[in-house]
This record gives structure tokens, C-alpha cells and sequence, in this order.
């Protein structure tokens, strides 16, 4: 044991997966209706305390999401576990509580262009719709998530100020937000990055409000995620079997494998208690279903080729 | 779902340390010898040394060329006097190669090598199996090599493998590492090469490991040699650099695979490496886009996609 100066990583950390929405949505291959059932409640017997289950959007912008409802409905949920939903609007806030929804997300960005490009309005008019949204969910005792895209860094601006991110994740935990999500969206942020910008949101959101949501695109999830649990965050975004690619930069590599970051946190010493070994076989369960090798190296290490 | 908390050993990391880094680190690329080693492809001599050459001009200053072993061991080592002779010896570029026992110095000597490297295991049983003696015989063995190779005005660099797992013994403990470092260090090596060789280690081992090290070798002769079997060496490394430590091994576009774990991944990728220490504003004198340009070219030589996920996002499909 080191001196007393030394402050201990979190005892606890909560893995959110992510793989069902973030994950398939960035995936070529529609999966079935059915498949993405199974694979929800494969993970459900994992230990995972949060599965974000799908997307209520519309089929337009992400066609693997159109299943939205029969998916909320055909899924086992498992007591003690929380399946939330995303929804972009009133509309689909509705129509997920319709579904059996019982927490929801709302999606922002730090960005502008990126804000007008993805969900076609500033981000002002997002807040507006979001507060909307998180509004009446808590009328509903629905708890509410909010998300940062672009939180290190952004395809069109390039690089965004901690301070931006800062502001929108402040609006977002005022409006009612129980946990805010930074997510680097591009997988871009380095452990520098990564550290001044929670020093920034830190000052205005307590740290057990916030967790982290790194894509590997450039191969610095696991950096990144380390660096955050030192300065205290102890709620981490993943999804199984390192689903989904990212939509700007062709070929590359998507969201941080849950089996890689379940290996680090057994190796720290800290509790997840998720299963190893449950989560590498759903994640075999749904690579075959997308048709495609796993991207985790612990679930390429662990089933011999 | 009910969940039983265990009580683990937490893994104490200061957050005080979150924030500093070596101003500057310097990169060993490993490709050629560690990586290459453990491709299936034999990649022609021509090849290997036109790799070599482009990780000259992408500014790397360290260049692991070949290893002076038997073909019989290493087929994909068998040109190792060619390679050597062949290669641009650009100034100020470092072009060490391994020398297991005192023929393969000798060879490697009259091939033109300036600098070379010998192997320890933290081990018993992974030395046992691997080279049929006891940790301290393996030792005495490089007794000659180091005698020569200070005689010669030969810098020797020290590998230590499975510090922080074995696949025989499963776990090494940090003193077992920190003795055997400590031999190689005195016996001569200017640096010791600390090799998570199976990829199993994660960051708090690393810590703990690296503690009991520098207790007994300064940390500036201090290297880290990270596999990525487990998607885990990024982050050991820089935990390793949180730690003081300002020199690690990698290899372009990830080359290697795992002798112990079938398909699975191997060296830590320099690209992603540059990237990260970039990243974070410490300099390392590589040139990364000379750099993807040599993981390209080897990556078309064995016919293998690349396993840098930098490489992979800048590359247009």
C-alpha cells in the first residue's frame, strides 16, 4: 500500500450496455426482430444492471431501430434490471412509454454542425425538444439519461472546447437528467482530452452523475476509460462484442467491447458484477447474427480459431 | 438479479498521477523481429528490409531488425545476416538484434550489429519449457555475450518475459520480476524490456509490478514490451507511463500473433501508440503518416488486414 495520498480507484463500477441500441444501430446486417430479443435476454443473465434495449426513432433515419416497439414489448425484463429507451421526441417518448418503457434517453451534442447534421436542428432546439421529453418523464417518475456527442472531439468542427461540453451537459442535468453521458463519439479523445475535459464538467456535475462513452475507433477507449476512473467516474458505456462501426471513418472499429473492459475491471479489483463468460456468449450469439468476427480481444483470445 | 460482492483487492492508482507524462518517450519498433516472428508467412528478405528501411524514414529511433537464432527454431529469422546487411543504417537510428546464446553474437557481430538484446524469463516453468534450463542457468549463459559485448563497446538491452502472467505458472509475482531485472541490470543491460508476453496483465498489475522493479532498477532504464492478447496493452502502457516509465516497445500495424492463445492479437501497434502519446503532447519523433505508410506495405506482404485501429480508421474502404 502506497502512502495516504493516494485516492482509490471507484469500488463500484456500473457497465451500461449499449450493444442492442448503439451497437446494432451502426451495424449493416438487419438483425430479426426475434435475434435482438434473445440477445437482450441473454444479456439480462450476464449481472449487467443496465441493458439500453432500442431506439424510438424514426425507421427512416435508422431502419434497424423500425422494430422499436415489438422489441420493448417481447423483451424479458428482469427485476433489478433497467432497460432504457432512446427518444429523440414527444412522439417517440409516447410511444415508448406505450411499449412498457420505464427510462428513457435523450440525445445532444456539443457540436453545432453536428447537432444540424444528425438531428437537424442547433443544439438550443434540441434542449428545447429534450426539455419536453425530460419533462414529461418526470411527471411519470421516468427516469431520464442524457447524452453528449462529440464530447472530445467532433467529424466536422474537429475539436470542441470542454467548456461547450460543459454547458450542454449542465443544461441537461438541469433539466432533470439523472446521469449524463459523454460520449466520444469519433473515438478521437486521447487521456489528456479525456482528463480536462471531466476537470471541466466535474465543476459543475458531481461525478456520480456522469459516465463515460468511449469508441475505440482509434484504439484509445481503454486509455481513456482508465483515465476517468482515476479521476472518479464510475459509470462506463460498452457494448458486447465491440458492436457497431463508425458512420465517419469507413472500416473503422466502433464502441468499446464490453468483454475487454469487464477484463480490465476483474484485473483492477472493482466490482461489476457481470459475468465474464455469459457476456462472450451472447456476444458469440450476435456476432453470428450480424454476420461478422467479434471485435473483443478477449473473446478473440478465448474461443481458439 | 442477485449479485454477491466479493471483497477484491482494490487496485490503488492515484488520480494525482492521472495527469503526468514523460515529456518525451522513445519508441522500440519491434515489428520486424517480434512482430514478423510470429507471422505464418515467411516474408522475403527484400521485404523485410524495405520495412525496415520505411520505419527508418517514419522517424522511429529504435529498430528491432532480426534475432541471430537458429532457422531451425525461427524460419521467419533465417536471413538475419542478410537483413542486417541489407538494411540503411540511417545516423542516429539504433538497429539492436536479438542474440540467444554466443554464436548468434557472433554472427550478428560479424553481420555489422551495433547493439543487441538477450532474453530472461520471470518463469521457472515458461524457461524450463521454452529453452530446457533454470532461470539462473539462462542467465549464465549471456555471461559470455555481455563479457563481449563490453569488451566491444556493445550496448546490450535485457527482455524479461511474462512479467505479468505466465502461461504455465499463471501468476508472477512482482519480486520474482524486479530479481530478474535486477540480474540482467547488473550483469550489464542498459535497459530491461518488461514483456507482458501472453497479454494477461492489466493496469493495477502493471503498477504493482513496475513498483517492485523500480526499487531495484532506476527507472529511466525502465522499457515496457505490452501484448494486446486481451485488447489490455494501451492501457498498461500508460499506466507504465503514469509510473515514470519513458520507453516502449510496439509494433507497426500490430503484427504478431499470440504463440499461446490461437488467433489471437499480438504486439500493441505502434500507430495507436504515436497516436495516443500525441495525444497527450509528449514527443516521440515519429512521423505517423511515414509510419501507416509501412504498415501498409508490410500488411500487403503477408496478406493480412492490419490490426492498428488507427491504421483501420484512416483507411477508406
Amino acid at each position: 500500500m502506497e502512502s495516504s495520498q493516494l485516492s482509490g480507484l471507484p469500488e463500484y463500477v456500473k457497465i451500461v450496455e449499449v450493444g442492442p441500441r448503439d451497437g446494432l444501430q451502426n451495424e449493416k446486417v438487419i438483425v430479426p426482430t426475434d435475434k435482438k430479443i434473445e440477445f437482450i435476454n441473454q444479456l439480462s443473465q450476464t449481472g449487467l444492471s443496465v441493458i439500453e434495449v432500442t431506439s424510438f426513432v424514426s425507421s427512416r433515419w435508422i431502419p434497424q431501430m423500425a422494430d422499436h416497439t415489438e422489441v420493448m414489448k417481447g423483451i424479458r425484463q428482469y427485476p433489478g434490471i433497467r432497460y432504457p429507451v432512446l427518444t429523440p421526441n414527444l412522439q417517440g417518448f409516447h410511444r415508448a412509454v406505450a411499449a412498457g418503457a420505464t427510462e428513457i434517453s435523450v440525445f445532444g451534442a456539443a457540436s453545432e454542425s453536428f447537432s444540424k447534421k444528425n438531428i437537424n436542428c442547433s443544439i438550443e432546439e434540441s434542449m428545447e425538444r429534450f426539455e419536453e421529453v425530460v419533462k414529461s418523464a418526470r411527471h411519470m417518475n421516468i427516469p431520464a439519461r442524457g447524452y453528449v456527442s462529440c464530447a472530445l472531439g467532433c467529424p466536422c468542427e474537429g475539436s470542441v472546447t470542454p467548456q461547450k461540453v460543459t454547458e450542454v451537459s449542465k443544461r441537461l442535468y438541469g433539466m432533470g437528467c439523472y446521469e449524463i453521458s459523454l460520449g466520444d463519439t469519433i473515438g478521437v479523445g486521447t487521456p489528456g482530452s479525456m482528463k480536462k475535459l471531466l476537470e471541466s464538467v466535474m465543476k459543475e456535475i458531481p461525478p456520480r452523475a456522469l459516465a463515460v462513452h468511449c469508441h475505440d475507433t482509434y484504439g484509445q477507449a481503454l486509455a481513456n476509460i482508465l483515465t476517468a476512473l482515476q479521476m472518479g467516474i464510475n459509470v462506463v458505456d460498452s457494448a458486447v462484442s465491440g458492436l457497431g462501426g463508425c458512420p465517419y471513418a469507413k472500416g473503422a472499429s466502433g464502441n468499446v467491447a464490453t468483454e475487454d473492459l469487464i477484463y480490465m475491471l476483474n484485473g483492477l479489483g472493482l466490482n461489476t458484477g457481470v459475468n465474464l463468460y455469459k457476456v462472450m456468449e451472447a456476444g458469440d450469439f450476435i456476432c453470428k447474427a450480424v454476420n461478422k468476427t467479434t471485435n473483443s480481444k478477449v473473446a478473440q483470445a478465448s474461443f481458439s480459431a | 438479479m442477485a449479485t454477491v460482492r466479493r471483497v477484491l483487492p482494490r487496485r490503488l492508482v492515484s488520480t494525482s498521477s492521472a495527469g503526468t507524462f514523460p515529456k518525451r518517450v522513445k519508441i522500440v519498433e519491434v515489428g520486424p523481429r517480434d512482430g514478423l516472428q510470429n507471422e505464418k508467412n515467411i516474408v522475403p528478405t527484400a521485404t523485410k528490409i524495405k520495412l525496415i528501411d520505411m520505419l527508418s524514414e517514419a522517424g522511429l529511433p529504435v529498430v528491432e531488425a532480426t534475432s541471430f537464432v537458429s532457422p531451425k527454431w525461427v524460419p521467419q529469422m533465417a536471413d538475419h545476416a542478410e537483413v542486417l546487411k541489407g538494411i540503411q543504417k540511417f545516423p542516429g537510428i539504433n538497429y539492436p538484434v536479438l542474440t540467444p546464446n554466443f554464436k548468434g553474437y557472433q554472427a550478428a557481430v560479424a553481420a555489422g550489429a551495433k547493439e543487441v538484446a538477450i532474453f530472461g524469463a520471470a518463469s521457472e516453468l515458461f524457461t524450463r519449457k521454452n529453452i530446457n534450463c533454470s532461470i539462473d542457468e539462462s542467465l549464465q549463459r549471456f555471461d559470455e555475450i555481455l563479457k563481449a559485448a563490453q569488451a566491444a563497446s556493445i550496448p546490450v538491452r535485457g527482455y524479461v518475459s511474462c512479467v505479468l502472467g505466465c502461461p504455465y505458472e499463471g501468476k508472477i509475482s512482482p519480486a520474482k520480476v524486479a530479481e530478474v531485472a535486477k540480474k540482467l541490470y547488473s550483469m550489464g543491460c542498459y535497459e530491461i524490456s518488461l514483456g507482458d508476453t501472453i497479454g494477461v496483465g492489466t493496469p493495477g498489475i502493471m503498477r504493482d509490478m513496475l513498483s517492485a522493479v523500480m526499487h531495484e532498477v532506476p527507472v529511466a532504464a525502465l522499457a515496457v514490451h505490452c501484448h494486446d492478447t486481451y485488447g489490455q496493452a494501451l492501457a498498461n502502457t500508460l499506466m507504465a507511463l503514469q509510473m515514470g516509465v519513458s520507453v516502449v516497445d510496439s509494433s507497426v500495424a500490430g503484427l504478431g500473433g499470440c504463440p499461446y492463445a490461437q488467433g489471437a492479437s499480438g504486439n500493441l501497434a505502434t500507430e495507436d501508440l504515436v497516436y495516443m502519446l500525441t495525444g497527450l503532447g509528449v514527443h516521440t519523433g515519429v512521423n505517423l503518416q511515414k509510419l501507416l505508410e509501412a504498415g501498409a506495405f508490410i500488411c500487403q506482404a503477408l496478406n493480412r488486414k492490419t490490426s492498428s485501429k488507427v491504421a483501420q480508421a484512416t483507411c477508406k474502404l
